[in-house]
């Protein structure tokens, strides 16, 4: 299922939690919303399945304008970040749950309610464990009969709001791994939030950068790492230094000073690069400043460097630099980025 | 003081080591005081039970009097205790769910039966439903008080609270995500109230249940006044207890006595089970 | 049309306006009828005949024996279950030990027992037909229908209040505390009285409330050992009772009034500890 969403506003209480919030959701896509907490991804989400209702836009599901069908008509199925599990159910009760209470006509008969939520356990790797109540279970196993319960209703689409948030590292890991086969398998169009770059770098087929109720950037993850299109992403994905410069027909300055990089156009703004996108140099032409700290980083080192700032608090920046490189704490070291970006002020 | 306390032959601890002192002194104490006030006369009143053998207890307990006063008692501590379950429950969610003018002061009148003294209430009651009363006038010429269904008013004022109470914070834990899950999986309203809030409910509201009813069944003082006390209709048993009392059948009145604490027993009994029960299977979640 | 949808829109876990006005107007018909009217009611009778007749039921000897002997009554039985909650609550919540969900439910016991049963026991247990009551009496001591057989069955009744309060409270405490305390070099009364006390002070002012308004309130087992001699053994709620049985109506009211007015300043207070230390203060059933 396709879904549309264009330009939502959510306020509550006056606070605009999501602020002219557009997106295409392709069908069949995985797709992450990745943001800091508090950038409004739970209440996308929710807005996507009519727990909550836009301040102003519009949600279309295919064709349809979803603001004329209710929770309960939309047929999505949403997997809420501590599960929201029916504790007094059993595993096969909670997987059934979706069939059960639809209206007679459409409910299926029990040998075919009991036969789905035996697929789906064998689907989500539970069979077994039909019996168990939620709290006799561990929390990846709650993860996956949420899921499975999600599931049994045929949604048309799949939200999933920070589906490995409670977990462990390594029970995460392998969730990932399978979430993304389980998608390959089914087919669903999935939306997944989380606050974990790696988790949606690895998972997704595009990624939605969120920050402060805005979409800030989509698209694949070698789109969001390599060409973030903002500040806020640069600096949000991956490592990054950032340095106030400016440029003057077309070479940049920092301080004033040319720092052996070139730009097209004049202007003022802040110079973005990453720790690895660095060369150590002797010209004269460079960033320079004093080394503070030197740690190791699988192959290769990272220095952390300060670059004086006529007396005020100096810049912070990190670079990478080779093992055997003459980088000594104390000592000074002279550097120009290879690639950068200059987000204009 | 502490270590005189810990009966440590062969290995059996009746505590676990501690450096905090006075356990010896309080539970000492407390064992004493508690056998002093409580068990020994509770003792005291089986010991002149036993006395009088299972044929003489039998014999008082199938008096038809008796009988019909713990059918009465019985029967409407059972039926309040039913109506409480309902509009507990409801007061219980009106009270947690909704915010409306007056919510706070309402909250704290619930606990208005525990603290007024059940005379008062009693002569209330009776002054309220008697035919020519505020609202017994209403029902006229149906009578509410001097009826069994008076006692059951007055029942159900005293176990209100019990239901209330009982319920009113496992409804504040409720995580609404819960019902939101709901929703998304095509449950209605009324689905959602009646098949996932109710069930996680059911131990809290048998609890609630069960504390109404056992206090209903010795209830006394805001009864007698509302009963009228026609023997086999509208005598309760705590009032069969003080007649046979007065009239020095201490035999009569024992019997009665112990037969409703057995009874009362029983009911902590159920409540203790249904408790551990619902912690084993749900957690305390 | 879907702007008219919108404006319908509710979250799920929600009842619509009407739904809400439904329930919220049930239930307070529900309490008018079983609370507020009842307790309406007896101010209403007892000012109906004006505040000088009022004035003089309660100054009538026989009425301010009564509200004597409930004070003296209350006055003893309630530092009585004081001492035994600390007591009791200080084993619990501090120590492990056997058998003490056990002991917890013995102390819940009168909760669960009629009243009339808890006055029945003293009635047997020092009545004329005991070992124990002929015996006092040769040594002029009196217990049934007197002073202490009243203050006994008190004690019974109000037994579990302060501690069924103070046991949850001390007990999400912890020991904490108090070994912070003993390493520091308090001695044990220190600990109980400078971190102890404190910690509990507002949970045990509760205890303390609702235990002294049970006891001036108490009628089914008091009115078994008391003998309702009149200006003697008579307490509140029995003198209550004889003057409503004379059809002295007024009168019956205008100490019943008291009494209600005490339970209305013990939720009062209740409401004002809950809202100014949290619901932690004071919570619990009873
Ligand atoms: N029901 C609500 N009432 C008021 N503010 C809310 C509500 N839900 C979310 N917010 C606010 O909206 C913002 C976005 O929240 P949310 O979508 O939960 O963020 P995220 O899921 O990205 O952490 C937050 O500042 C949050 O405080
Ligand atoms: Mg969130």
């Amino acid at each position: 299922m396709e879904v549309k969403i264009n330009n939502i506003r959510k306020e509550f209480d006056r606070f605009a939690a999501l602020n002219d919030v557009s997106l295409n959701i392709a069908s069949g896509e995985l797709i992450a919303l990745l943001g800091p907490s508090g950038s409004g991804k739970t209440t996308l989400l929710r807005l996507i399945a009519g727990l909550d209702f836009p301040t102003a836009g519009q949600i279309f599901f295919g064709e349809e304008d979803a603001s004329r069908h209710s929770v309960q008509e939309r047929n999505v199925g949403f997997v809420f970040q501590h599960y929201a599990l029916f504790r007094h159910m059993t595993v096969a009760q909670n997987i059934g749950f979706g069939l059960k209470v639809r209206p007679s006509a459409s409910r299926p008969p029990k040998s075919e309610i009991k036969k789905r939520v035996s697929d789906l356990l064998d689907m989500v790797q539970l069979s077994g464990l039909e019996n168990r109540y939620p709290n006799q279970l561990s929390g990846g196993q709650r993860q996956r009969v949420a899921l499975a319960r999600a599931m049994a209703i045929e949604p048309r689409i799949l939200l999933l709001d920070e589906p490995f948030g409670a977990l462990d590292a390594k029970v995460r890991k392998e969730l990932r791994r399978w979430l993304r086969e389980f998608h390959d398998r089914t087919g669903h169009t999935t939306v997944f939030v989380t606050h974990d770059q790696e988790e949606a770098l690895e998972l997704a087929d595009r990624v939605v950068v969120m920050s402060q109720g805005k979409i800030e950037q989509v698209g694949s993850a070698d789109d969001v790492y390599d060409r973030p299109q903002s500040p806020f992403v640069f600096s949000f994905i991956g490592e990054s230094s950032h340095l106030p410069v400016e440029v003057k027909d077309g070479a940049v300055l920092f301080q004033g000073q040319p720092i052996g990089i070139s730009e097209g156009a004049d202007a003022a703004g802040d110079l973005f690069f990453r720790p690895e996108d660095v060369v150590l140099t002797d010209e004269k032409d460079a960033l320079f400043g004093k080394v503070t700290a030197c740690r190791r980083l699988a192959g290769t080192r990272i220095a952390e460097i300060d670059i004086a700032n006529n007396g005020h608090d100096p810049f912070h920046v990190e670079v990478e630099v080779p093992l055997h490189a003459p980088v000594e704490l104390g000592s000074e070291a002279r550097f120009r980025p290879t690639r950068w970006k200059i987000f204009r002020k | 003081m502490t270590a005189s306390a810990t009966a440590s032959s062969a290995g059996w601890r009746l505590k676990q080591p501690s450096i905090i002192p006075g356990f010896g002194l309080t539970l000492g104490f407390s064992l004493a005081y508690l056998s002093l006030i409580i068990l020994i006369p509770i003792a005291g009143l089986l010991w002149r039970t036993a006395e009088l053998g299972w044929s003489g207890f039998f014999a008082i307990l199938s008096d038809e009097r008796t009988i019909r006063a713990l059918y009465v008692s019985f029967g409407t501590a059972f039926i309040a205790a039913l109506i409480n379950v309902v509009f507990g429950t409801l007061l219980a969610w009106v009270l947690t769910r909704y915010r409306f003018p007056g919510r706070r002061l309402i909250d704290a009148m619930v606990d208005l039966p525990f603290a007024l003294p059940t005379a008062v209430a009693g002569i209330a009651f009776a002054s309220l439903y008697a035919p020519n009363g505020w609202i017994g006038s209403l029902f006229m010429p149906f009578r509410i008080a001097f009826t069994p269904i008076g006692i059951v008013i007055a029942l159900i004022f005293i176990g209100l609270p019990f239901v209330v109470r009982t319920v009113q914070p496992i409804m504040e834990e409720i995580d609404k995500e819960v019902e939101e899950a709901a929703a998304t999986l095509g449950a209605n309203r009324f689905q959602t109230i009646f098949n996932v809030l109710l069930p996680g409910l059911t131990p809290a509201i048998l609890t609630g249940f069960a504390l109404a009813f056992a206090r209903g069944v010795g209830e006394y003082g805001s009864v007698i006044f509302i009963a009228g006390n026609i023997p086999y209709v509208s005598e309760i048993a705590p009032l069969l207890i003080v007649i046979r009392l007065e009239e020095f059948n201490y035999a009569g009145a024992t019997a009665i006595a112990t037969i409703m604490l057995l009874i009362s027993f029983a009911m902590l009994l159920v409540i203790n089970l249904i408790q551990a029960w619902s912690r084993r299977r749900y957690g305390n979640v | 049309m879907s702007d008219n949808r919108r404006i319908s829109f509710r979250n799920p876990a929600d009842e619509s306006f009407s739904t809400k006005l439904v329930l919220v107007a049930l239930s307070l018909a529900f309490l008018a009828f079983f609370l507020f009217l009842p307790l309406v009611s007896v101010f209403v009778e007892a000012f109906r005949e004006g505040w000088g007749t009022y004035e003089e039921a309660l100054v009538e000897p026989d009425a301010w024996a009564a509200i004597q002997l409930t004070l003296t009554v209350a006055a003893i039985a309630v530092p009585l279950n004081l001492v035994f909650g600390l007591a009791a609550s200080w084993a619990i919540a501090k120590f492990e030990f056997k058998g003490k969900a056990f002991l917890i439910t013995l102390i819940d016991l009168p909760f669960s027992i009629s009243p009339v049963i808890s006055g029945l026991v003293y009635v047997l247990l020092f009545g004329s037909g005991s070992l124990l009551g002929p015996w006092l009496k040769s040594y002029g001591i009196e217990i049934l229908f007197a002073v202490p057989g009243i203050v006994l069955a008190t004690v019974f009744v109000t037994f579990p209040f302060v501690a069924r309060e103070l046991i949850p409270l001390m007990q999400d405490q912890g020991t904490g505390d108090e070994e912070a305390a003993l390493s520091l070099g308090a001695s044990g009364w220190q600990t109980f009285w400078y971190v102890t006390l404190p910690n509990i002070k507002w949970g045990l002012l509760y205890g303390v409330l609702l235990c002294n308004a049970r006891a001036m309130g108490e009628f089914g087992a008091v009115s078994v050992v008391s003998g309702r001699i009149r200006g003697l053994t008579n307490t509140m709620p029995l003198h209550v009772e004889i003057l409503y049985n004379e059809y002295n109506m007024v009168a019956a009211f205008a100490v019943a009034s008291l009494l209600a007015l005490l339970a209305l300043v013990t939720l009062a207070l209740k409401t004002f500890l809950e809202l100014r230390f949290g619901a932690g203060a004071a919570g619990g059933r009873h």
